[in-house]
């Protein structure tokens, strides 16, 4: 099992252009422990909206890279987007969740990953160009290379560890948080 | 340019046009009898992204990604997708994402189907309560010159409009027992 602050720094290491929507809740805290960064969507809410914000944001700038980064609870909520995904197919997007088989927010019960249901399988089903579960840390490296060059959509089940980590709280207005993003996107 | 007066007159065309003048680059739908021509006229056009939703409250994310990335875009839904946006549209009062809907409206004038009532009978409410301002359309010549209005408020103020097209202007949907 991973450790989840330790792998969403080493996937955001020397992160370049990469555009980044983390999900409500640890995902927004493990993104701004990993350093924030004006091209850090933070959600502090939209539960099961992560992944589309992400379509959006990549048929909206082919030219580049874009991860969504949910939690497991954030992903099934918004299972249908996987279809939604595959049917456009963005060669620049990828997906890599944040898989504890938790609901971390609301004191650790288990989501339907615990009980085996499988979100690789069920994006190969929908025509991702590339998925793959990963647990050890030595796979971070390749994931991080998948997410700069790989053809989309990927989706990458990163088994984290169900571990409560200290809270890392960044920006909470929204309207902030887009105008930071904007800005930061055009004079990039 | 000389326009045929059958296009002239279609209103789908004209809620199309207006998606052109304004720069609208990406359509989210989930597909509705109504929307048929529109949903079409968008696939049709090279210039516009449109995305098949599994449900309309993908589109909400849609809007949302697509503004951060520079682009306008629109939804368009039934009556009855209204509600399974509810919480969704959260995101786009939070952070001030223009969003402009299109919804043909069900479960009103001559709707032959009694479980389409109770949400078409509540949508232009439950959008007020969600922040939206709402434009009810009733008459095909009044489309153009509302969603042409609709759009500009959306953009130029970064607001949520939502513009009802009502059972009557659409037709009730035929049914064959």
């Amino acid at each position: 099992m991973l450790d989840r602050r330790e792998f969403v720094k080493h996937l955001l290491r020397d992160r370049g252009d990469l555009l980044v929507i983390p999900g409500l809740g640890s995902a927004t805290y493990d993104v701004a422990a990993a350093g924030d960064h004006p091209l850090n969507f933070y959600l502090w809410g939209a539960m099961g909206g992560t992944a589309m914000i992400a379509l959006g944001l990549a048929l909206a700038r082919p030219d580049r890279r874009v991860v969504a980064i949910p939690g497991d609870g954030d992903m099934l909520m918004g299972i249908g987007s996987l279809a939604t995904i595959g049917v456009k197919q963005p060669a620049n997007l990828a997906i890599v969740v944040l898989d504890n088989a938790r609901y971390g927010e609301t004191g650790m019960q288990e989501s339907a990953t615990a009980q085996g249901i499988d979100l690789v399988a069920v994006a190969l089903a929908c025509r991702f160009a590339h998925a793959r579960a990963i647990s050890r840390i030595e796979e971070a490296a390749d994931v991080r290379a998948l997410l700069h060059d790989a053809k989309g959509p990927i989706l990458i089940d990163a088994r984290i560890a169900a571990e409560d980590t200290p809270r890392v709280l960044p920006l909470r207005d929204g309207h902030a948080i887009k105008h930071r993003f904007i800005a930061a996107l055009n004079t990039a | 340019m000389h326009t045929p007066a059958s296009i002239e007159t279609s209103w789908p065309d004209a809620i199309h046009r207006q998606f052109r003048r304004t720069g609208i680059r990406q359509v989210g739908y989930v597909p509705d009898a109504g929307h048929s021509r529109l949903i079409g006229l968008c696939r049709d056009d090279p210039d516009i992204a449109d995305v098949v939703l599994t449900t309309e409250e993908e589109g909400v994310g849609l809007v949302a990604g697509a503004a951060l990335g520079g682009q306008r875009a629109a939804l368009l839904m039934q009556s009855s997708g209204v509600g399974n946006c509810i919480n969704m549209f959260s995101l786009l009062r939070n952070c001030g994402f223009a969003c402009v809907v299109l919804v043909t409206m069900r479960g009103e004038f001559g709707e032959f189907n009694p479980w389409q009532v109770p949400m078409g009978t509540i949508t232009e409410d439950v959008l007020r309560l969600c922040g939206f301002l709402t434009y009810r359309i009733d008459h095909p010549d009044d489309v153009e010159q509302i969603v042409s209005a609709g759009c500009d408020m959306a953009f130029d103020g970064d607001l949520q409009i939502a513009m009802l097209l009502s059972q009557r202007l659409i037709g009730p949907k035929q049914w064959t027992r």
